[in-house]
């Protein structure tokens, strides 16, 4: 009996293998020159060119002398490369009086960045902690007055604004400007950080109350520790918006406190003499460069925050 | 003996939904008490009052006599486990088991002594050094209980701390968790919806629905006396047999009949009078029918095995009688057919009679 039943597994057991050794079924991969894969390819080719052609055109030409821009060949290599448009750019362009290029708009744009950023995000983070794991009274509502601040346009706000600086006599000064970036970046990462903050188990934050720990206490040594992947998305955000904003610039600055993005428009389009097409595409790029290296820098740490964020605790 | 902890009149409502109803609950000092429930009976809201967790809207809570019910959850003398054992992730287990003592400022030397012992009693000691990541869920849920443990606590708190486990782990640490209570003797309020855990290892359970307790006794009371129909049906797998019908007089003495035939209820204990005419459910759980097993004081029903579902140690057969299908446990080695006749004889003495009305046992 043992056996036959044995003998009947065993016949079972070829029957399940004999497929495998007519080979798998289904289709066989395709190839990689097939028809498909070229005009995927082709597209996406076409798609990336249509993109980094400006930028091209660009780095091309801020790198000519003006003598040959001006025989118009605009996607031929520079005949001989030179890099005082950039020099020039950064040092002796002038606006109006100044001749200091950008980068007096650098190091103000430097000056404004990094108190609106640092506030910014310390402010919101706490908010969004607080409207996430303390639901005082009335929190539903401030964290609903919050959001509807998100959807009200900045031209609206921008007078009364100017008035309030005005009283408080930081009109015009980078401490104003400050503190319009802090409070303009507030609904946006104040979401950002309850969001996340809501989304960490909530058993953590009771386990630390029974632990003892207060308001701070699970603030700087709970939640803090788990936030980085949102403190680098905050980061992003922040500084590549404050970098790149002109509106707030121009109205509440003054000329000598312009950030980069207001001083380069200046000089772009500045009237008189001719047009240094080299320089001005010199001065965008290096007005450009901040952004650009903030993302392929922190781009990767926030790909590796987040996988390290994956983790279950 | 002592209240470890006392909750009087304690009512807790979000806006117009009330979660908890004047509830009240003596828990006496060492005891082990489970509170039981399907989800949204309000269990976990109960447990979270009484860690501070959550503020009654109503009531008051004592914990070794003291009245508590505005204290932080720090004060309160109370340790809890989480279901998703809660964890830093960020620190080793030693800085988990720690975090506590150091918020509360206790010297370095007591810290380590404590988190030793509580390493050692634990079987954590190797796993100091790591981070929650990097253990098992056994392992976490050790680690959290440990958490509870160093803080020297009165009261220990589990909110369905084993429901994240596979069946095996659950059924270990479930017999740890008890060893752990016979050890150390604190009282401990265990939170599950498993009646499993809660017929293991409760001195008491404390069955809960929509708010309100509805029985609170020891766990062979809960079994084999449920006070009302709910909670005769949460209790037991397979499900007690209900049969409605109604009583009648037979030959002076109160009998239940449903669908025409009669039920001797010889032997059964009722709390008041079996007046003739009351709308009646008959409760009788599966082991507590026997079959082909004739015992000279009990009635005989003829039925046919509609199904039979061996499971090793038992073998379940379902019954067809008098127009009700009815689950009989029996032990695993006595096979029946489907369609075979059987003779059922009821054991009434562990029978339950509920009024259809009031649900209440009589």
């Amino acid at each position: 009996m043992a056996n036959i039943s044995t003998l009947n597994s065993t016949a079972a057991g070829f029957d399940a293998v004999s497929p495998q050794v007519a080979g798998p079924s289904g289709r066989k991969p395709r190839k990689v020159l097939s028809r498909r894969n070229i005009i995927l390819y082709g597209l996406l080719i076409v798609a990336a060119l249509y993109y980094l052609l400006p930028l091209y055109v660009m780095i091309v030409t801020s790198m000519k002398g003006m003598p040959e821009i001006r025989m118009g060949n605009i996607f031929s290599p520079p005949l001989e490369i030179t890099f005082e448009p950039w020099a020039k750019a950064w040092a002796s362009a002038c606006t109006g009086l100044n001749c200091d290029g950008l980068s007096r708009g650098f190091w103000n744009s430097v000056r404004i960045l990094v108190p609106s950023v640092l506030v910014s995000i310390a402010v919101a983070s706490v908010s969004g902690y607080a409207l996430a794991n303390w639901r005082f009274k009335g929190s539903e509502l401030f964290f609903s007055i919050l959001i509807v601040g998100a959807f009200i346009p900045y031209q609206v706000m921008i007078y009364p604004i100017v008035i309030i600086l005005r009283e408080l006599g930081i009109y015009g000064t980078l401490t104003g400007l400050v503190i319009v970036h802090t409070i303009f970046g507030m609904p946006i990462l104040t979401l950002l950080f309850r969001n996340y903050f809501t989304s960490l188990p909530e058993e953590l934050f009771k386990a630390a109350r029974i632990d003892g720990a207060g308001f701070w206490q699970i603030y700087f040594r709970i939640m803090l520790p788990m936030a980085l992947p949102i403190f680098v998305v905050a980061m992003i955000l922040q500084v590549t918006g404050i970098w790149n904003d002109f509106l707030f610039g121009v109205v509440f600055t003054r000329p000598d406190s312009y950030p980069m993005t207001v001083q380069l428009n200046n000089i772009v389009n500045s009237v008189q003499g001719v047009k240094e097409y080299n320089v001005n595409m010199a001065a965008t790029l290096l007005t450009g460069a901040v952004p650009l290296i903030v993302y392929f820098v922190s781009g990767r740490l926030f790909v590796r925050g987040i996988a390290a964020g994956a983790v279950k605790g | 003996m002592a209240n470890s902890v006392s909750i009087r009149n304690l009512s807790l409502s979000f806006g117009a939904v009330t979660v908890l109803k004047d509830l009240n609950l003596d828990i006496r000092d060492g005891e082990f008490i489970v509170l039981l429930g399907s989800s949204g009976c309000g269990k976990s809201t109960l447990l979270n009052c009484i860690a501070g967790l959550l503020e009654p809207t109503e009531g008051q809570i004592f914990i070794k006599d003291r009245n508590v019910t505005w204290e932080e959850p720090k004060d309160r003398g109370i340790g809890m486990v989480f279901q998703s054992y809660a964890l830093y992730p960020q620190m080793t287990v030693e800085k988990n088991l720690s975090f506590g003592l150091q918020v509360a400022k206790v010297p370095k030397p007591e810290i380590d002594k404590r988190v030793a012992r509580a390493a050692e009693i634990l079987q954590i000691g190797p796993l100091l050094k790591r981070r929650p990541a990097a253990l098992s869920g056994g392992q976490r849920q050790r680690v959290a209980i440990g958490r509870a443990l160093v803080r020297d606590v009165d009261v220990f708190l589990f909110d369905e701390p084993l429901s994240n486990l596979d069946a095996k782990l659950r059924s270990e640490l479930r017999v740890e968790i008890k060893r752990l209570h016979q050890s150390l003797k604190n009282t401990m309020i265990y939170v599950t919806h498993d009646q499993i855990e809660a017929l293991t290892l409760a001195d008491r359970i404390a069955i809960m629905k929509n708010g309100v307790i509805q029985q609170l006794d020891d766990p062979i009371a809960i079994y084999n006396k449920p006070k009302n129909l709910f909670v005769a049906g949460f209790i037991g797998s397979p499900s007690m047999n209900f049969l409605h019908g109604e009583l009648v007089e037979f030959s002076g003495k109160p009998v239940f009949r449903t669908n025409g035939v009669d039920f001797s209820l010889d032997g059964y204990e009722a709390n008041g009078p079996l007046t003739p005419g009351r709308e009646v459910v008959l409760g009788v759980r599966p082991e507590h029918i026997g079959i082909d097993q004739p015992e000279a004081d009990r009635e005989i029903h003829q039925a046919i095995v509609d199904i039979e579902e061996p499971m090793g140690a038992d073998n379940l057969l379902w019954l067809k009688h008098a127009g009700h299908t009815m689950s009989v446990r029996i032990a695993g080695a006595r096979r029946y057919a489907p369609g075979s006749q059987v003779r059922m004889s009821f054991d009434m003495r562990l029978a339950s009679l509920f009024d259809a009305e009031t649900e209440d046992r009589i």
